[in-house]
């Protein structure tokens, strides 16, 4: 596709240094038909996983994709790695325009977009050695380096923290953390240029995730590759990527710099899951932070709210909301590259405000008993 | 063989103040491929109307410790040793008939996933009034009143027609604060919270924490909270313990474990975190290696193989003595306290600014 049709977020975006387009979805859109009825089966709805999102990603740029479960990140991954086919919208790779791509078409491209999954215990074939499972790969792609594979492999696990002697053994000989070391290494099998990292590290223990984080920055720093870092951790989301993207139901509703979404958020839901996350007192320094608490749960994406998909537990929701979906662009007084889709956005703090925001009736009714 | 502060001797003061106190607590499982020590020589006091938060990794004993007190293990592969009193009474000898009248009335478990924890086949109503009429001997109606009245304490829309729903059409977050509303039907004075929000979403875990405290003010129950999230703990108790492999290893109040703390694996825990006001180029610090497997649990220290400064500990203390924690503040490591406070000033600070 043409080079010069450029997304809003892109325009700008200064941050850290301006660099070149990798990939770029525009109105990227998966809806997941539900069959019902009887004797005949029709098509009676659909699960709007993902409803129209727009995303860059620069080479050798972590982008994060934060938001609750069911909020359309992981399918978001899916499609840009093509593991599924998108209902709408469009998916540009390089120049290059792959969002209906035949396999055949896919295949090259295949080799540079790779992904890291959740879970280290069902993502790794039990009945393969660990050779096998790194090497494969290269075998799909008839690639053979200098030296041969195996001690491309051998190459492979030294970089990420196992022993080269492993090479034999199988993935129920390893704990967790090294598992998803091995996804890891099978990912750089082939020199990506993009991986896409599914909840890397939320099946692992605390003490082990902080050594993939850092497996998983060396990399990025070091091989120069470009991530899309899914996650619901907000904390490492921050450490790990230089621009987040919130996603609510299927839509991204703030996108920036790191700085600009976690010091100076514009949208409700954005105040909203920075203010919901538990934090360490190390010290009584430690900058009081907004309260808020919403009121219940996502509404399903079968159903979801019409305009804008937030209003239903959003405390600033008027009419307007309801009839008019809120676009996602810069609001004035923020940097560019950071975009908001709000109709009445927030003060660009985080600092805790003269009242708390308590949208849950139990909570306010039992607050107000103790007051 | 290793050295430990013989409590047995002493009995702990079960004065008004330490409601449920345990003592000394052994719990090891026979399976085929050996004998899992889940749980060695664990004590510890819970005062009424304060929560002790309870962190550790998998496989830290926790959760075990915690089923023990319920009576809830498997009494043909489990032993256990040492004593568990509530309120006066020794749960380690009493009789299944005795538990069964101690559970849902007068203590109380919130599991970490409701949908396993409550039965698909009866609806949340029956579930909830259920325990009630066993324990009080209330009749249906009053039972039925008290469910919905509980509903609607915990934030349930509509507890008078969602009182006739059964769990699946509850939502995530419904289902935890059903759970709640269940586990206070009888006023129970000890509730155990195991990972309570660990399944759920952010926004919603913020709701649930801050209901589980509001509710704990209202009826001034002990919680211990189990979790593996130090900032979780940090909201929510009052006095914490560190858990690795089957020990309690430091000991003390929020503040001062979580600002002082003294244990290498409490300082590997912090310093391994991302916070969200943190400084983003300082790298984070794992801790080494992985935990060790409970089968054959290390000698000595069972912290001492990921341990980074076991080399500060003169002789072989550290790999042949097991540290004993103390009663109060303590940590359980062979380090000195100046050792201790200056390693933690000098090099484990700096880390979490």
């Amino acid at each position: 596709m043409s080079e010069n049709l450029t997304l809003p977020a892109q325009q700008g975006s200064t941050d850290p240094t301006p660099t070149e387009t990798l990939l770029e979805v525009k109105g990227l859109t998966k809806h997941f038909p539900i069959y019902g009825g009887f004797p005949i089966k029709r098509k009676v709805g659909a699960v709007q996983a993902v409803d129209g999102v727009d995303l860059t990603v620069g080479v050798g740029e972590s982008l994060g994709l934060v938001g609750e479960s069911g909020c359309g990140k992981s399918t978001t991954g899916r499609l840009i790695t093509r593991l599924l086919a998108p209902t709408a919208g469009q998916i540009t790779y390089a120049g290059q325009d792959i969002t209906h791509a035949s396999r055949r078409q896919l295949a090259p491209v295949r080799s540079e977009i790779q992904m890291i999954f959740q879970d280290p215990y069902s993502s790794l074939n039990p009945r393969q050695t660990v050779g096998t499972i790194i090497k494969s790969p290269m075998e799909v792609n008839g690639i053979n380096p200098e030296g041969g594979r195996e001690k491309r492999v051998r190459e492979l696990l030294e970089l990420v923290g196992l022993n080269p002697e492993h090479y034999n053994r199988f993935p129920h000989e390893f704990s967790g953390g090294q598992r998803q070391r091995i996804g890891v290494a099978r990912a750089l099998a082939l020199n990506p240029k993009l991986i896409v990292a599914d909840e890397p590290v939320s099946a692992l223990d605390v003490s082990i995730q902080a050594q993939v984080v850092n497996l998983l920055q060396k990399v990025q720093q070091e091989l120069g590759i470009a991530f899309v870092f899914i996650a619901h951790d907000l904390a490492i989301v921050r450490h790990f990527s230089q621009r987040v993207a919130v996603m609510y139901l299927g839509k991204v509703v703030e996108v920036g710099d790191r700085d600009s979404i976690y010091n100076r958020p514009r949208h409700p839901y954005t105040h909203a899951l920075l203010s919901a996350v538990p934090e360490v007192e190390i010290s009584d320094e430690s900058e009081s932070r907004e309260r808020i608490r919403l009121a219940g749960d996502v509404p399903s994406p079968i159903h979801p709210p019409s305009g804008c998909r937030f209003r239903t537990r959003c405390w600033k929701a008027q009419d307007k909301c309801a009839t008019e979906e809120p676009p996602l662009v810069q609001l004035s007084g923020n940097r560019a590259g950071h975009l908001t889709a709000c109709h009445f956005p927030e003060d660009p703090t985080t600092e805790a405000r003269d009242e708390d925001v308590v949208l849950d009736p139990a909570l306010k009714a039992l607050e107000e008993d103790q007051d | 063989m290793t050295t430990l502060t013989k409590t047995e001797d002493a009995p702990a003061p079960t004065g008004p103040e330490s409601f449920l106190s345990v003592r000394d607590l052994r719990v090891q499982f026979s399976t085929e491929d050996g004998i899992v020590k889940a749980v060695d020589g664990l004590s510890f006091d819970v005062e009424r109307g304060k929560t002790l938060g309870i962190v550790g990794e998998s496989g830290s004993g926790k959760s075990v410790t915690n089923l023990t007190i319920l009576g809830l293990h498997n009494p043909r592969t489990t032993t256990i040793d040492g004593e568990i009193v509530l309120d006066g009474k020794e749960l380690v000898t009493a009789t299944e008939k005795e538990l069964e009248q101690l559970r849902g009335n007068k203590m109380a478990m919130i599991f970490q996933d409701p949908l396993t924890a409550l039965s698909p086949y009866y609806t949340v109503g029956r579930q909830l009034s259920e325990p009630y009429r066993k324990h009080t001997g209330a009749s249906k109606k009053e039972a039925k009143d008290r469910a919905i009245q509980m509903l609607e304490k915990v934030g349930i829309p509509q507890p008078k027609v969602r009182f006739d729903d059964y769990p699946h059409q509850f939502s995530g977050g419904m289902r935890q604060r059903a759970m709640i509303a269940m586990a206070l039907m009888c006023d129970p004075d000890l509730l155990i919270a195991d990972e309570p929000t660990t399944a759920l979403d952010v926004t919603v875990q913020a709701q649930i924490l801050d209901l589980l405290k509001d509710l704990q003010q209202e009826f001034g129950s002990a919680i211990i909270f189990i979790t593996h999230d130090l900032g979780v703990i940090s909201n929510m108790a009052d006095d914490l313990l560190v858990m690795y492999a089957g020990r309690a290893v430091e000991r003390g109040s929020v503040k001062e474990v979580l600002r002082t703390p003294k244990h290498p694996y409490t300082w590997g825990l912090l310093s391994s975190m991302p916070r969200l006001d943190g400084d983003i180029h300082t790298e984070l610090t794992p801790i080494p290696g992985a935990p060790p497997s409970l089968l054959n649990p290390p000698s000595g220290c069972p912290f001492h193989p990921r341990c980074a400064f076991k080399d500060k500990v003169s002789g072989t203390l550290c790999t042949d003595v097991r540290p004993p924690l103390g009663e109060g503040r303590d940590s359980a490591c062979h380090l000195t306290a100046e050792q201790k406070q200056t390693i933690f000033i000098d090099e484990i600070q700096p880390r979490l600014r």
